[in-house]
């Protein structure tokens, strides 16, 4: 747990963090009271309650590095900086979204900030993550790559791959495990073999450690110190970070396969409530965390104006963006 | 002119290609130090250096995607599958990723990737080192894929392919790779979508690619000892499929013969006998033949896999059976 009373350059880095958190758990709110109206086309899936994985970790990046996303990705890609109206453009399947309408929640892309692609397959990311990094040192650049990947995920060979590749190729990326206690609808003890994932990186040559999801100010300063040593030219690093998933594994997952005591649990593993009082004990004003409550709402009606407002795509877009000509 | 031998010419094509473009690297199993499994990228470590013939792990399906990440972000990289039939331990990162993340990204990314992979029979390589995946590849919306059936072809056809900004895939043929020919020195490109008429005749066509063009060309000698003349057609590129310059050969030779190394059922010679017949059904003077192999697995044993590819003796066979 980081400890001790928030203050000077702290203090509103953690505000940033914060209010990026608030981006994340208000975007994902409204998109699933949209995908309970029936509102939005195909199926999504949310990271309510992971919040802190999203925030801490980009926070400890530069605009100039990348990231890869994954199929619960809508977190790491507003905290990278990406816009609120194309992502809720492409969730309406629309021509003003980020991809066009053609790829939808799980393919949201957006190269210019550095998100080089949330997935739908599970451990995908991890080998492009490897090769994004690997061409940042071929280029000359210090660029640094962040690829999040959940204990679903980890269990797939192309997790283990990019691993070794990374390890043999000393590349520039950060490794982070996300790991909500789910694959999909599957406990982490029936799928994983080892009780934590970050003993996985000894096997690659991987120095990893683990970090409580609760606590968003412990990820950033892992991730900070991580980020620090890949850009020194320190060779990869992992970050497992145990955290929590509020909804299902899709929206309209009744998660019935889950204790009723874990569920009871989950409001006092909230980043956010834990984070708050911290701010307010620093003596940040309540109105200015209700501010930055107000300014997303705000956007995101907005944005939602926007989504329902833009066109949806005629069909001769299906053949376009296929090929380059 | 240079006669080279074809995996020379794979080479060729590499180390110009690799001296042209700095954002351009060689990256698979073998290729740096070693020179390449089948001598094809041969040198190339010591010209170029590590950073740009990159060694890898035995594992696909890691640095297919590596290279998937180094075309987003600039570099533009030529990835060797060594067999075809590895192309099944990486097909995510080949088919849902390279293939779709233009498509998917709504235009923003370019994936200027080529993959050059030895498929075909003919080396007593077993089921699992003797496929050739250019149907599967092929039914891919996001890859170009082509296949060299001469020294000039694998030149031409992989230095193109090099500068497309999609993913393509160059699929060579392990029986070709002691095959001589003359390569046209320096800048030799081969566009890509368009088939080859290599022999011409007015009796039949024959329409075939990869191995299968020197199976056909023997043939055709043959049937021309009886005075056959037959049109050998090498379609090179199958993704797109160039059907056009078959249909006006079949507007001329009123017959058409498909030959192909790799099994009928979901293949290349279906979708060309299609497309030909929208193109020039009413030319036809007999239904379009098809030799292909049988609907199994490549064999080890000499005998079973001489039996699985089209003997010039069967294709001869076959044509007189159109023309009878």
């Amino acid at each position: 747990m980081s400890e001790g009373t928030l203050t000077g350059e702290r203090l509103e880095l953690a505000v940033r963090i914060y209010d990026t958190m608030l981006r994340i758990r208000r975007f994902e709110e409204r998109v699933g009271e949209l995908f309970a109206a029936g509102e939005l086309p195909g199926f999504v899936h949310l990271s309510i309650g992971q919040e802190s994985v999203a925030a801490g970790i980009v926070s400890a990046l530069r605009d100039d590095d990348f990231i890869t996303a994954t199929h619960r990705g809508h977190g790491h890609i507003l905290a990278k900086g990406a816009r609120i109206a194309p992502m809720m453009a492409e969730l309406f399947g629309r021509t003003t979204g980020y991809c066009k309408g053609k790829g939808g929640s799980m393919h949201i892309v957006d190269i210019a900030i550095g998100v080089l692609g949330a997935n739908g397959i599970l451990g995908a990311g991890q080998p492009i993550a490897v090769g994004a990094a690997m061409s940042a040192r071929l280029r000359g650049t210090d660029q640094v790559v962040a690829t999040f990947f959940g204990e679903g995920a980890s269990a797939q060979g192309a997790v283990h791959e990019a691993m070794n590749l990374a390890g043999c190729w000393q590349a520039p990326i950060l490794f982070v495990a996300e790991i909500n206690g789910y694959a999909e609808l599957t406990p982490y003890e029936i799928h994983a073999s080892v009780p934590s994932i970050a003993v996985r990186g000894a096997a690659y040559g991987i120095p990893a450690t683990t970090v409580d999801g609760v606590d968003v100010l412990a990820v950033h300063d892992a991730a900070t110190e991580a980020v620090a040593a890949i850009r020194a030219g320190g060779g990869p690093r992992m970050i497992e970070i145990r955290t929590q998933r509020w909804h299902g594994h899709y929206e309209g997952d009744p998660q019935r396969y889950r204790p009723d005591e874990e569920l009871a649990r989950l409001p006092e593993l909230d980043p956010l409530a834990h984070l708050e009082p911290r701010l307010l004990a620093a003596g940040v004003e309540r109105a200015r965390l209700d501010a930055l409550d107000a300014d997303v709402r705000r956007e995101l009606d907005e944005a939602l104006e926007f989504a329902r407002q833009s066109p949806l795509p005629d069909a001769s877009a299906l053949l376009e963006d296929v090929y380059a000509r | 002119m240079t006669e080279l031998k074809y995996y020379q010419a794979v080479q060729q094509a590499l180390a110009e290609e690799l001296a042209r473009d700095p954002r351009s690297l060689l990256m698979g199993e073998d290729v740096g130090r070693p020179g390449g499994i089948f001598a094809q990228s041969r040198g190339l470590y010591n010209e170029f250096g590590p950073n740009r013939v990159i060694d890898t792990p035995a594992g696909e399906l890691g640095f297919v995607g590596a290279a998937v990440g180094m075309a987003m972000t600039g570099l533009r990289p030529i990835v060797e599958i060594s067999f075809a039939d590895f192309f099944a331990t990486c097909f995510d990162q080949v088919v849902n990723q390279a293939a779709k993340l233009r498509f998917m990204s709504g235009g923003q990314a370019a994936i200027p990737i080529t993959f050059t992979s030895f498929g075909g029979g003919g080396l007593n390589a077993g089921p699992q080192h003797s496929s050739t995946y250019e149907a599967i590849l092929g039914g891919i919306p996001g890859l170009r894929v082509v296949t060299a059936a001469t020294p000039a072809d694998a030149k031409g056809l992989l230095k193109t392919a090099i500068r497309e900004d999609d993913p393509v895939v160059v699929l060579f043929h392990k029986g070709l790779l002691q095959e001589r020919g003359d390569v046209p020195d320096g800048e030799h490109l081969t566009p890509i979508g368009v088939a080859e008429v290599c022999r011409a005749g007015h009796d039949l066509t024959i329409a075939t690619w990869a191995g299968g063009r020197r199976r056909s060309l023997a043939a055709a000698e043959q049937l021309a000892a009886d005075g056959i003349e037959a049109e050998v057609i090498d379609l090179r590129s199958i993704q797109p499929l160039d059907a056009a310059t078959v249909a006006d050969s079949v507007r001329r030779t009123r017959r058409l013969l498909i030959v192909q190394e790799t099994v009928g059922f979901s293949g290349i010679g279906g979708e060309l006998a299609l497309q030909v017949g929208e193109l020039a059904f009413d030319y036809l003077d007999a239904p379009i033949g098809r030799l292909s192999a049988p609907f199994a697995p490549t064999a080890f044993s000499p005998p079973l896999e001489q039996a699985y590819l089209p003997a010039p003796e069967r294709i001869v066979e076959t044509a007189r059976e159109l023309l009878a």
